[in-house]
């Protein structure tokens, strides 16, 4: 595999709850990098700090130290330097979840051109990108569905359209196989794979589905809120 | 794309029972509304119908509505001599229950001077009194038709016209008749009880009494001088058109109208609470989706636009339905229900306010999701 751009450069970032004899350490100091057109697994038991590196990674949590670096962009050093948080997500990071959290209100197609109308598309355009990128994960002919009639996978997939539908680099997933069978979550990780070395993004996805090891280029395990081995 | 009306379609059965139950809540609010209207309007139009300038009535009292008042019918004529009065004219009131078929009817009865002022303020049905004794002309709510016959007293009455919004303060519908056969109905007993009475050697009531003589003035006269000058009689009082409406307002509906009034701001404030409630219900159901939401990117000018655009929907059809409700069933009730154009308008504009305050409660809920809760774990 080829090494691309640095998208997402974790340095010393720590996170604490509480002070003194409540003090909780969720993570410890952690180091991580990784390139463009990787596609990386996060592992490690309950408690272990993965979901809250993510939400690091993800701009939804405060670290306590260190910097992050998410896209060449320097986006936390001891403190955020993007005031809005929210359009930092909008703009870099694709979310991917166990429960697709597709909005139940709307059909598959309005949940991925939601996305790209809050980035400020053009309606007609959003429309279109949003089709074809259903039509690209081989889910298009169920885009007038709303998410309560789709099966798991395409539910699933439909989700990973939504992830990449404002073209980010990084794509951050939660579990996205643990509702699959063994065939379709290995169907999942070779798509998201592909989509990675496509639209040279990232993808760092916590799991536990041993089934798909093999699909990460790296596995990375998290331990007591320290990274263990890398 | 308008994330309010897409998640409003979605669940569009439930939404719409919602804004029906709070249409019904809304119904019975302008049913207040109106009733308390309607109370007013009906105190008022016995006092307004014979458009009169001044009414003179007995010395010391504060008749004829608010008290008994009782004049020889006489004073009508040294009334209209009286320099800056156009008109005068003696009338009666009297609330009767009369046979009607199988019905028992409730009626006020006025007695007026045919040519005089006192009468029906309009005809909307056959002709005024033509003749000196046994016609009436009747209010429409008391289901008499033209060419309908009553029994009042001991007299069988002939329906000529009909008129409309007469009534007492009570809501009992007004029947006109001439003055004289109004004194003979105050006066006059069914034959049996008038063999007691004469049996007894009693002697009948004054059958020249009037409850008050009511006048117009000139043009060019000041009403206040022309009172204060009947008021120099000493067996006289006299109450401007003003002083009398205040007077029926102050004394006669006054609680009536302080207990509906009161009950109108409870029933707002329950219904405010009711909106508030379905608000943060209808928010709580979707933090998951507005953590979702922000977790994506959106702004909380999206959130803020989902939820306070939802409860202005539901409460405007609510409005709207509760409106349509009430001018459906409003002549269904038993006493007058009076709405104004302008109190529909006034709750819509307190409709609008409550649900733009009530979403603060679900805005400060959905602004408090944390966009982790998206993700779990």
């Amino acid at each position: 595999m080829a090494i691309g751009d640095l998208l997402v450069d974790v340095s010393g970032v720590a996170k604490h709850y509480g002070e003194g004899e409540t003090r909780v350490d969720a993570l410890r100091v952690v180091d991580l990098q990784i390139h463009a057109g990787e596609v990386v697994a996060m592992l490690g038991p309950s408690g272990s700090g993965k979901t809250t590196l993510l939400n690091i990674i993800g701009c939804i949590v405060d670290p306590s130290a260190g910097r992050l670096l998410l896209d060449g962009e320097t986006v936390f050093d001891g403190r955020w330097l993007r005031g809005n948080l929210r359009q930092l997500r909008l703009d870099k990071i694709g979310f991917i979840f166990q429960a697709h959290n597709l909005l139940p209100f709307l059909t598959a197609e309005e949940n991925v051109s939601v996305v790209l109308n809050l980035a400020g598309w053009k309606p007609a355009a959003a429309k279109a990108r949003a089709r074809e990128l259903l039509d690209y994960l081989e889910v298009g002919h169920r885009a007038e569905v709303k998410p309560a009639h789709l099966s798991g996978g395409e539910a699933q997939r439909v989700a990973i359209a939504r992830a990449l539908a404002n073209r980010p680099r990084i794509i951050l997933a939660d579990e996205p196989t643990a509702a699959l069978d063994s065939v379709r979550a290995q169907l999942v990780m070779d798509l998201l794979r592909k989509l990675a070395v496509e639209q040279e993004a990232c993808i760092l996805t916590v799991t536990h589905d041993e089934k798909i090891f093999d699909r990460f280029d790296r596995l990375i395990h998290l331990r007591d809120g320290a990274l263990i081995e890398a | 794309m308008n994330l309010a009306l897409k998640d409003i379609r979605h669940s569009l059965f439930r939404f719409v029972l919602t804004c029906f139950g709070l249409g019904l809540l809304m119904t019975v609010v302008l049913a207040m509304i109106g009733i308390y209207n309607g109370l007013v309007s009906d105190a008022l139009a016995a006092v307004k119908a014979p458009r009169a300038d001044l009414w003179v009535v007995e010395a010391n009292t504060q008749g004829p509505f608010a008290e008994a008042s009782s004049l020889p019918s006489a004073t009508r004529d040294a009334v209209a001599r009286l320099p800056g009065i156009s008109d005068a004219g003696a009338i009666t009131y009297q609330t009767i229950e009369a046979q009607h078929g199988t019905q028992t009817l409730r009626l006020y009865v006025i007695g007026y001077e045919r040519g005089r002022p006192g009468g029906p303020s309009t005809i909307t049905d056959g002709r005024g009194l033509g003749r000196s004794h046994y016609e009436l002309v009747a209010d429409r709510k008391s289901a008499l038709q033209v060419g309908d016959t009553i029994r009042i007293g001991r007299n069988r009455f002939t329906v000529v016209g009909l008129t409309e919004n007469a009534m007492n303060s009570g809501g009992d519908p007004a029947v006109f008749m001439t003055l004289s056969d109004a004194m003979a109905l105050q006066s006059e007993l069914d034959p049996a009880a008038e063999r007691v009475r004469a049996a007894r050697g009693a002697t009948s009531p004054d059958a020249s009494n009037v409850a008050a003589v009511i006048a117009r003035i000139e043009p060019d006269a000041d009403v206040e001088r022309v009172a204060a000058t009947i008021r120099q009689w000493k067996h006289l009082g006299a109450l401007t058109q003003a002083q009398q409406e205040e007077l029926l307002l102050a004394s006669v509906v006054d609680r009536a109208r302080r207990q509906i009034g009161l009950f109108l701001g409870i029933l707002l404030t329950v219904s405010a609470v009711v909106i508030a409630l379905i608000i943060y219900t209808m928010t709580m159901e979707k933090l998951k989706q507005i953590a979702t939401l922000k977790l994506i990117g959106a702004p909380d000018r999206t959130i803020l636009g989902l939820i306070v655009q939802q409860a202005l929907i539901l409460g405007i059809s609510g409005w709207a339905i509760g409106l349509s409700l009430i001018l459906l069933v409003k002549d269904s009730f038993p006493r007058r229900v009076v709405l104004e154009p302008t109190n529909a308008l006034v709750l819509a504009g307190i409709i609008v306010g409550v649900c733009i305050v009530a979403s603060g409660l679900g805005i400060r809920a959905a602004l408090k999701v944390d966009p982790a809760t998206a993700i779990g774990g």
